[in-house]
């Protein structure tokens, strides 16, 4: 194996930048002229906006304007869309209220943006934000999702403050199974409400150039060109043409800025009124008010079983809280992206699952790691355990007997999806084996003997990633296609540009991409570039999120490459005087079956580009473009065990181990695979034990909106994850991948869960803090003496 | 409007600021800085961490005129002629950072980390780290990064 191709742990091309302080993020951007914009945001949760006076502001020192609601309206200004049509179970789309950059008449929660202050500096813009005066006649807030369709109308187009009851499966079957079932385990659960917290806040820089009558938008995007369409189709009404948006060095995602938000939009329509750059970067407390919330559901779930422990259906009721608008693709994750995902690992024959999206006046709700799918895992991974105790049964084999086998795919679950490959069981065995879950049992004497409870916990999960076929999302409700494209252009010197449309904000596409390339056209890695991020330069392309940037936007790599193959052949038959059909490639050189002659994939690139003895009918140059569009989404699967240990005195809950055994499929940079699922796993044990988005359920302020408020994992609250993989390769794209980036945020709750409800023996909701479990631990010891 | 000199990576600089001014604020927009980051707004990220007469301070809860007369370092002024420094080569061979945004401040503050403990203990690295938060790589590789730098830097 070349120590930088395919399957190598090739170290970073992007870090020497990072290191050195020399990335290049948005806030790190400053343009000549640029004024300041700072938000005024509402300090209610909900209430009509009866006045604005903006007089005194506009006045003050420095101040270059203050825009309101009225004056986008007057100006044409559109409504944030959402792109993900969802229609719900008596045939109507979902309620699509406005969701308008500024708000018109009503706030619908904290954070909501009141007016726009543009000035000199930026402490000019935030003093002249004091001095505006609004009237708010106060509404009561919808902040409980249980309470919400009694409650005030958040928006008139929304009775019940509903904005979907939607449903997939077969119902009548569903209760057929249980009608016959042995046994029903049932659950109630909370899927903890989250915020997202990468730590570059969002940022944008509008320009306009009235020479060009054109835009640049500097913004902290996932991708570019979607923030593009988004601003151009829908907001602003300009042509594409005329809007460039950059997303330069992006500091982490995690799903929070896939979204088109009011402040880029925003900053973009009064770069041209104010005739001047204007530049905005959010606060963190603004991050935690109004950056795209995560999960937020509340699920009641039934299994039934036979007596030996067969699965044969599954009931679903969840209410998913969308927040006071829909974000750009919130209805399609806690409905296609969760309900669907709800066969797991399992043969389980029957299932429905019934969804009620509800608006509240808290911040929207939308993808956030995993998407849908952690949701999925929690409910699936949870209730399984639970019948594991209930039927006395070891959980680890109650999931070996209900496992889909290796035989029975390509896999028709009867929630949608069609697996198309997987081995279960030896991930498995491999992670019983690594957690030496046979002497379980004595560690878990050793820790009473010392006083403290330890449990274990499985998570066996799948995910659906990729994203994805667009025909499929689009007979779902998608509003866009979820192909992915690339461009690969050689140089007369022999050096590869490569420009892609998917978007790295840590995931190392730079590195991952050059792999790739280097391996399929057998020239140095070093010779590879990747340009992403810049619609300026880039095709078209869908951006990076659901796992999807190997798998869709490596595909789209691969198939550009081997374009460039193919005409490359022409050329080199030409110079070797043979025909193309007889010329072979391999290792970055062009040779004639049968025969010594051979032609370098550079010295074709130059001849691409000095053609003075050419093909006749070809082409000059050596630049190729691909899309792909994905067959299938790509499943990839894994079992992580946690082992805790709790101590009753304190309920603080010590992970002692974790493994993870994956199986992504074909891996090209184990190291960087290995850091994804880290992080992923991480913030899954972030959501279980500490993090936790709460609003006041009577004011609707947000109580978690600082570091202090909302627990952020430290470094000293993970012990070192075991990571291992087992592998069977996605069958449907060239490169046999299916992607890493989700898979330890998908697991990692249900597993620690259900190790903390093992050392407790009882339920627990997320986040497990030290305080409910102490409660748990005391009441037990109580119970216990008495 | 006030006058502040103070010596950064090596060269002394004197800039006339607003009086409110932050150093974060100062090394970014005044000197051009950019690799000191901000990441919050209550002093509990660490993407700011700088060094002020070889101790680390976030850059975000000083003004630009506590420093005054200070030697401070940023993490531009870590490499020497473009060689990363054995903390920077670490975190790259490591996999010790993703996104790169919280990586300035934790190399800075592992940097005086080690000034304190040449041979920290995991427990003692993950405890150091309080002050920073990353939220990319579960941390494991920034400790396995730092205690391979340590190991070089000691030897």
């Amino acid at each position: 194996m070349p120590d930088t191709g395919i399957g190598a742990s090739v170290k970073r091309k992007e870090d020497y930048r990072f290191l050195t302080g020399k990335g290049h993020y948005t806030d790190d951007i400053n343009k000549a002229g640029q004024v300041y914009a700072c938000f005024l945001r509402s300090p209610v949760a909900h209430a009509k906006v009866t006045s604005i006076n903006a007089e005194e502001a506009r006045k003050a020192d420095g101040v270059v304007a203050v825009f309101t609601g009225q004056d986008m309206a007057d100006d044409g200004v559109g409504s944030l869309p959402c792109g993900w049509v969802v229609t719900d179970r008596h045939g109507d789309p979902h309620k699509a209220p406005p969701h308008y950059p500024l708000v018109r008449d009503k706030v619908r929660y904290v954070g909501d943006q009141v007016a726009m202050v543009i000035a000199e500096s930026l402490s000019q813009a935030r003093e002249a934000a004091d001095m505006i005066e609004v009237d708010y006649e106060e509404l009561d807030p919808v902040i409980d999702m249980k309470s919400a369709e009694n409650a005030e109308l958040i928006h008139e187009e929304a009775p019940g403050n509903l904005c979907f009851d939607w449903e997939l499966g077969d119902k009548s079957a569903v209760d057929e199974a249980f009608s016959k079932a042995d046994r029903v385990a049932q659950l109630d659960l909370v899927n903890n409400r989250l915020i997202p917290n990468a730590m570059e806040p969002r940022a944008a820089i509008g320009e306009y150039d009235s020479g060009t009558d054109s835009y640049t938008v500097y913004s902290t995007s996932q991708n570019p060109h979607l923030l593009r369409l988004i601003l151009c189709a829908f907001v602003l009404n300009l042509p594409e043409t005329k809007v460039r948006v950059v997303a330069p060095d992006v500091g982490g995602g995690f799903g929070s800025k896939i979204f088109a938000y009011a402040e880029e939009t925003a900053c973009t329509w009064a770069a041209r009124k104010v005739g001047r750059p204007v530049k905005w970067t959010a606060e963190r407390a603004e991050s935690f008010l109004t950056d795209a919330h995560g999960r937020d559901h509340i699920t009641h779930v039934e299994l039934a079983l036979d007596a030996g422990g067969k699965f044969l259906g599954l009931k679903v009721d969840t209410k998913a809280n969308l927040g006071a608008y829909l974000s750009s693709f919130s209805t399609c994750v806690p409905t296609y992206l969760y309900a669907t995902l709800l066969a797991g690992q399992y043969t389980t024959p029957a299932i429905h699952c019934n969804v009620k999206g509800m608006f509240t006046n808290t911040a929207p709700v939308d993808a956030y790691r995993g998407a849908g799918r952690p949701e999925a895992t929690y409910v699936v991974e949870r209730i399984v355990e639970v019948a594991a105790r209930e039927l006395d049964m070891d959980p680890a084999e109650l999931r070996r007997k209900n496992f889909i086998q290796p035989d029975q795919f390509p896999y028709q679950t009867p929630v949608a999806l069609n697996y198309d490959t997987g081995d279960y069981e030896p991930t498995l065995d491999k992670a019983l084996q690594m957690i030496d879950y046979t002497s379980f049992s004595q560690r878990r004497a050793e820790s009473e003997r010392n006083g403290k409870l330890r449990g274990i916990g499985f998570s066996a999960y799948i995910e659906a990633c990729g994203l994805a076929p667009s025909a499929v999302v689009g007979s779902l409700g998608a509003g866009v296609g979820l192909w992915e494209s690339a461009q690969v252009r050689f140089n007369a010197t022999g050096t590869v540009s490569v420009f892609t449309g998917s978007h790295s904000h840590g995931q190392g596409h730079e590195t991952t991409f050059s792999q790739l390339v280097a391996d399929k056209l057998g020239i140095p890695y070093e010779n590879v570039e990747i340009v992403h991020g810049d619609t300026g330069q880039i095709p078209m392309g869908m951006g990076t999120y659901g796992s999807r940037s190997l798998a869709v936007g490596g595909s789209a790599i691969s198939k550009a490459c081997d374009k460039v193959i193919e005409k490359g052949r022409k050329i080199a038959a030409h110079l070797m005087e043979a025909s193309p059909e007889d010329v072979e490639f391999k290792d970055g050189h062009f040779t004639v079956s049968g025969t010594d002659k051979s032609k370098a994939m550079a010295e074709i690139a130059f001849t691409a580009y000095v053609p003075h003895n050419y093909p006749e009918g070809v082409e000059p140059g050596l630049d190729e473009t691909a899309f792909y569009d994905p067959l299938n989404f790509t499943y990839p699967a894994g079992v992580h065990i946690a082992e805790v240990e709790i101590d009753p005195d304190t309920g603080m809950t010590e992970i002692k181990d974790w493994v993870a055994v994956d199986d992504f499929g074909r891996i090209l940079n184990p190291m960087i695979v290995e850091g994804q699922v880290h992080g992923g796993i991480a913030q899954g044990v972030g959501q279980a034990l500490y993090e936790n988005c709460v609003y006041d359920s009577d004011s609707g302020q947000l109580i978690t909106g600082s570091y202090m408020d909302y627990c952020m994992p430290r470094a000293d609250n993970f012990p070192t994850f075991r990571v291992g993989m087992t592998t069977s390769e996605c069958t449907h794209n060239p490169l046999g991948v299916k992607g890493c980036g989700e898979a330890g945020a998908i697991a990692a709750p249900a597993a620690l869960m259900n190790a903390i409800t093992d050392a407790l023996d009882q339920e627990i909701d997320m986040p497990a803090s030290p305080e409910k479990v102490w409660r748990i631990a005391q009441a037990k010891i109580k119970q216990a003496a008495e | 409007m006030l006058t502040v000199s103070m010596t950064v990576n090596g060269k002394e600089v004197t800039k006339t600021v607003d009086p409110r001014t932050l150093l974060v604020t100062f090394l970014r927009e005044h000197l051009n800085l950019t690799g000191t980051h901000v990441g919050c707004d209550t002093s509990q990220c660490g993407a700011c961490v700088v060094h002020v007469n070889g101790q680390s301070a976030k850059a975000c809860t000083m003004l630009a005129a506590q420093v005054e007369g200070a030697d401070v370092t940023t993490i531009e002024g870590v490499a020497k002629n473009g060689d990363l420094h054995p903390m920077q080569a670490a975190f790259k061979e490591h996999h010790g950072l993703q996104c790169g945004y919280c990586t300035p401040g934790m190399v800075m503050s592992a940097l005086d980390l080690l000034k304190h403990n040449p041979d920290p203990s995991d427990e003692e690295v993950r405890h150091w780290l309080e002050g920073n938060i990353c939220r990319c790589t579960g941390y494991q590789n920034i400790v396995k990064a730092i205690q391979s730098a340590a190991q070089e830097m000691r030897s």
